[in-house]
């Protein structure tokens, strides 16, 4: 388990694949791990939590800034 | 102990797959869901570009079925590899540039991949016989189980009974028995056993799982490769295929205008990559220059952007140009080309 979250660049990148990057970086991570993904497309908004249900991991916070969104997600 | 038999079960977002999945499911099997991404596809987010579209759920309609359905899902990007079964299509195309047959073929073989690879038992798809011209007869299911290398490893549970058994039946790993035997393009069928289900507000697209069953998105990727030459694509081409009002009035390049908001806010992502133009005396919408554009072009672009602005009347409107990224920025002002000049074989539709 690694102390600094895992950080995904999803900008500029429309849904699903936020969700897929989101994806593929879990799949190297661990359980524990948290993993940030920044992305721009507001979907990511639904997508990006909905993900983390089907699969059991949590959301644990969505930070909306300017132009970007912020999703900060722990692994289960 | 053995484990538990398990199957991934492909999930388009639609009702049949889902069906699909859950009489499996109902039947004790382990499920989990794949859904391919090619970029063609039809879900909730590219609805809700527009604004008149808004009310509809903003959601991926797989992993919405996968909620429902309570399995996980894993989204796999094949948008590279698909390139070929959309340009070359060895079974050709359906009634517009969809290629059904080879898309299935593509899926479940990349579905038999994943399988192994995660050491499952078989594959479900919510395939219905003859609810499709071409891909959905039934001398086409053994061609999709045959050329995906799946073979009797794949099941089809709305139409099973109709087929000849497959491994998982075979085996007993289900029961063949409570299996269905649809056939044909009736829906009540589906929406009965939704119901039955207790499954509401599922997606229902009309033509079929994505954009390529669309007669004008299939214009628009035609004029694509043949401006061009050659049939090829990237990620970006067919996304801005699915947005605005696309017009070619010079075989080497072609305009796409926003049509409101969304679309307007939509294309703006794609100021980095391409030429764009936009009133700036008038409000009016933003547009993007695909191709090859000489200054007179340009000045023929920044007249068509005015037409389709609030100053479509006024004498004179001042519309910015830029590259891609908004280099070599300049203000043109150009009086707004008439109706009349705007022939409808511009007109991509
Ligand atoms: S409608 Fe599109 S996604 Fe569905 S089988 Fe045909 S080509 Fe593939």
């Amino acid at each position: 388990m690694s102390d600094h979250p895992v950080l995904v660049d999803a900008q500029g990148l429309l849904c699903p694949m936020p969700v897929i990057r989101l994806q593929q970086a879990a799949a190297d991570a661990e359980s524990g791990d948290e993993i940030e993904v920044i992305a721009t497309d507001p979907g990511v908004r639904a997508d990006i939590p909905a993900w983390c249900r089907v699969h059991g991991h949590h959301v644990v916070d969505i930070q909306e800034e300017e132009i970007t969104i912020r999703v900060r997600v722990r692994l289960r | 102990m053995t484990r538990p038999i398990r199957a991934v079960a492909l999930i388009s977002g639609g009702l049949d797959s889902m069906l699909a999945a859950r009489l499996i499911q109902d039947q004790g099997v382990h499920v989990e869901g794949l859904n391919f991404y090619t970029g063609f596809c039809v879900e909730g987010h590219t609805h809700a570009i527009r604004r008149h579209d808004r009310d509809r759920p903003k959601r991926n309609n797989a992993l919405w079925v996968a909620e429902q359905l309570g399995v996980p899902l894993h989204i796999v990007d094949v948008v590279e590899d698909y390139k070929d079964v959309v340009i070359n299509p060895r079974h050709g195309y359906g009634q517009f540039m969809n290629p059904c047959l080879d898309c299935k073929g593509f899926m479940v073989a990349r579905a038999r991949e994943w399988m192994e690879q995660h050491d499952f038992d078989f594959i479900i798809t919510g395939e219905v016989i003859g609810q499709r011209p071409k891909s959905q007869l039934r001398r086409s299911m053994p061609i999709v189980a045959r050329e995906s290398g799946a073979g009797d490893r794949l099941l089809r549970p709305l139409c099973a009974k109709l087929l000849e058994p497959t491994l998982p039946e075979r085996e007993g790993w289900v029961d063949r028995e409570q299996l269905l035997d649809w056939s044909g393009r009736s829906r009540k069928p589906q929406i009965e056993l939704a119901e039955a289900f207790g499954f509401e507000d599922y997606a229902q697209p009309a033509g079929g799982c994505c954009f390529l069953t669309d007669p004008y998105y299939s214009r628009k990727l035609r004029d694509l490769w043949q401006a061009r030459g050659e049939r090829r694509y990237e990620l970006d081409d067919i996304m801005l295929l699915k947005v605005g009002r696309h017009l070619r009035p010079r075989p080497h390049f072609k305009l796409i205008i926003a049509r409101e908001e969304g679309e307007n806010r939509f294309l703006q992502g794609y100021r980095r990559a391409f030429t764009h133009l936009e009133p700036v005396t008038h409000p009016g919408p933003l547009c993007l220059l695909d191709g090859e554009a000489s200054d007179e072009d340009l000045q023929l672009a920044a007249r068509l952007v005015a037409r389709f602005s609030r100053g479509r009347e006024a004498p004179s409107v001042t519309v910015a140009v830029a590259g891609a990224g908004g280099a070599d920025r300049r203000e043109l002002s150009v009086p707004p080309l008439p109706v009349e000049q705007v022939p409808q074989e511009w007109y991509i539709t």
